[in-house]
């Protein structure tokens, strides 16, 4: 029986994306993405990096092709179900897009308020993740009142609060400097340690680089894949390897569910990548 | 649930949603009046029915010879006495019709010049179906020159006259909900625009339409019944001078305008009627606009 945790994350097919009535901005973009994958999308500026991301988050329709996410063509799903597909991606925008006029704490909570989560869970999970990221002294701080990386830290808490299937995470490293740059992703490399995808967008070769994950990379709206040296192992919990444009993995994740409930009660020390 | 308990977008800061409440307390001090004044003519005309309903005037044309025109009056009484439709009759004595007409005619109302008819009223029993034109064809097998009023005729008129000072009330009425609506639609865009990136987080994290409409429509609720509360206490004071005007001048003049419980309570969910209204146009300003997001 074929279940969600079978079914490729992300999947697209022959997408193409113009605004307007200006060139395509992507071009014939195919590539599936199973549970567990850890990938860097990469390309110069204005390259389509983040056209591509919203695309994944369901931003922007796409002008042509097919978009599936957790199973669910996009194209053919109600509106009303979008939401519902939507909880289960974390976002952490380039430019954060955090609140103002709310506090950290209640910027990290809007997923689950918004997911109908009881005040006494939200508050306790939340009060957790954010001593977590180490920003415990700073709950009711509101964000201007915070450093680029303790917003930055806000955003990601808000991004993996609600327990999503797929992180995504674009040019994370962009107002930091490297050494907060490489906690940040080694902090991402832990959320896909718990059983997260995670496609994070930068154009920071030399992290890439160094790195060394399978990186989709976006020429002029063209796509391609540069496999990476660094494969993830087969996660001993049975999560599926990365398949991109080579076909699925057959490993099944479907026992590898993440307990993030335990997880944000023993929390790893995310403070030392932070 | 109705409205959400706390709001994610900062509406309680926007600007131009200040003057909301004061509009919405002209409209409901508007419609108060307007609804006031439907009540007050409503009553005048049930007070008016009521009064005429059941009964009749029986008028014996004066002629030349006194003495024939008693005798025919006595056929009269004799007939209203013989039929069981009739409850009560009351033959007017000329000094009562006298006092009747010196306003109208002054001192000449006593002249000896002045025929005088003689008028009995009649009082028909409840669920009758005897009526004016029956009751005449029956005097006239035994009296001549006798004629019936049933008051229907300047009844009529009147009652038509009220229910055009209602129907404009309605019309009235139903330009200040639509003033209301156009408003608070209008406030609810710009509140969506103004607001359209928080909107956009909000979608992006995995809220539900009727999430984020829940938040402005208890903003629209709440300014709407600080906007209603307002426009009573402005409605109230001015009623109770335009009853203590229509007490101290004569009564003839200005109709009575006492409110009954009844009244009052309809008179009270004018100001929730308006919040409620602007609460469910916010609503429905917001899903029809967010239905044309992605």
């Amino acid at each position: 029986m074929i279940t969600e945790f079978d079914e490729p994350i992300v999947r697209f097919e022959n997408v193409g994306l113009r605004y307007g009535l200006g060139p395509e901005v992507l071009q014939d973009v195919s590539f599936s993405l199973d549970p567990g994958a850890f990938h860097f999308l990469i390309g110069e500026s204005g390259a389509g990096k983040s056209s591509l991301l919203k695309l994944i988050y369901l931003a922007l329709r796409p002008t042509r092709g097919l978009i599936s996410l957790f199973g669910k063509d996009i194209a053919t799903t109600p509106r009303e179900q979008l939401p519902a597909l939507r909880r289960r991606v974390g976002v952490v925008f380039q430019e954060f897009k955090l609140l103002n006029h709310l506090s950290a704490f209640d910027n990290v909570a809007l997923p689950l308020r918004v997911a109908g989560v009881k005040r006494k869970d939200v508050n306790r999970h939340v009060a957790e993740l954010l001593a977590w990221v180490g920003l415990k002294d700073h709950m009711k701080a509101r964000p201007p009142t915070l450093s680029g990386g303790q917003q930055q830290r806000v955003a990601i808490a808000r991004a993996v609060i609600s327990r999503p299937r797929l992180l995504l995470a674009d040019e994370p490293t962009g107002n930091v400097d490297d050494t907060m740059g490489y906690r940040l992703i080694h902090l991402f490399e832990e959320l896909n340690k718990l059983g997260t995808t995670v496609i994070i967008a930068t154009h920071n070769q030399q992290l890439v680089e160094r790195l060394g994950y399978t990186q989709l990379r976006l020429d002029d709206g063209q796509f391609s894949v540069i496999p990476g040296r660094k494969q993830k192992a087969p996660p001993s919990e049975g999560r599926a390897q990365t398949a991109v444009e080579t076909g699925k993995s057959t490993n099944s994740a479907a026992d590898s569910r993440i307990d993030t409930e335990d997880t944000f009660r023993n929390p790893p020390n995310v403070e030392n990548f932070l | 649930m109705i409205l959400a308990s706390r709001s994610d977008l900062p509406l309680d800061k926007d600007e131009h949603s200040r003057f909301l409440p004061w509009l919405i307390a002209f409209m409901v001090f508007l419609s108060i009046l307007a609804v006031a004044g439907m009540l007050v003519l409503n009553a005048t005309a049930s007070r008016w029915d009521a009064g005429v309903r059941g009964t009749l005037t029986v008028q014996v044309v004066p002629s030349a010879d006194a003495a024939d025109d008693e005798a025919r009056l006595n056929e009269v009484l004799t007939v209203l006495a013989t039929s069981p439709e009739i409850a009560k009759y009351d033959a007017m004595d000329e000094a009562r019709l006298i006092r009747l007409l010196e306003p109208w005619v002054g001192a000449a109302a006593g002249s000896a010049d002045l025929p005088l008819p003689r008028l009995i009223d009649v009082e028909l029993k409840p669920a009758t179906d005897l009526t004016a034109a029956g009751l005449r064809k029956r005097l006239d097998l035994r009296v001549k020159g006798v004629t019936i009023d049933d008051h229907r005729v300047w009844l009529d008129r009147l009652v038509r006259m009220i229910e055009t000072f209602e129907a404009l009330a309605l019309v009235v009425l139903l330009f200040i909900v639509l003033a209301t609506i156009g408003t608070v639609v209008f406030t609810t865009r710009t509140g969506l625009a103004i607001h359209r990136d928080a909107i956009e987080v909000l979608h992006l994290i995995g809220a539900q339409d009727n999430y984020i409409a829940r938040q402005f429509a208890g903003r629209a609720l709440g300014l709407g019944v600080k906007g209603g509360i307002l426009g009573l206490c402005l409605a109230a004071p001015t009623l109770w001078g335009l009853a203590h005007l229509a007490q101290s001048l004569d009564e003839r003049l200005l109709p009575d305008i006492g409110f009954g419980p009844v009244h009052w309570a309809l008179l009270l969910a004018l100001p929730i009627s308006v919040a409620l209204i602007a609460m469910s146009t916010a609503k429905i300003t917001v899903l029809r606009n967010l239905a044309r997001m992605l």
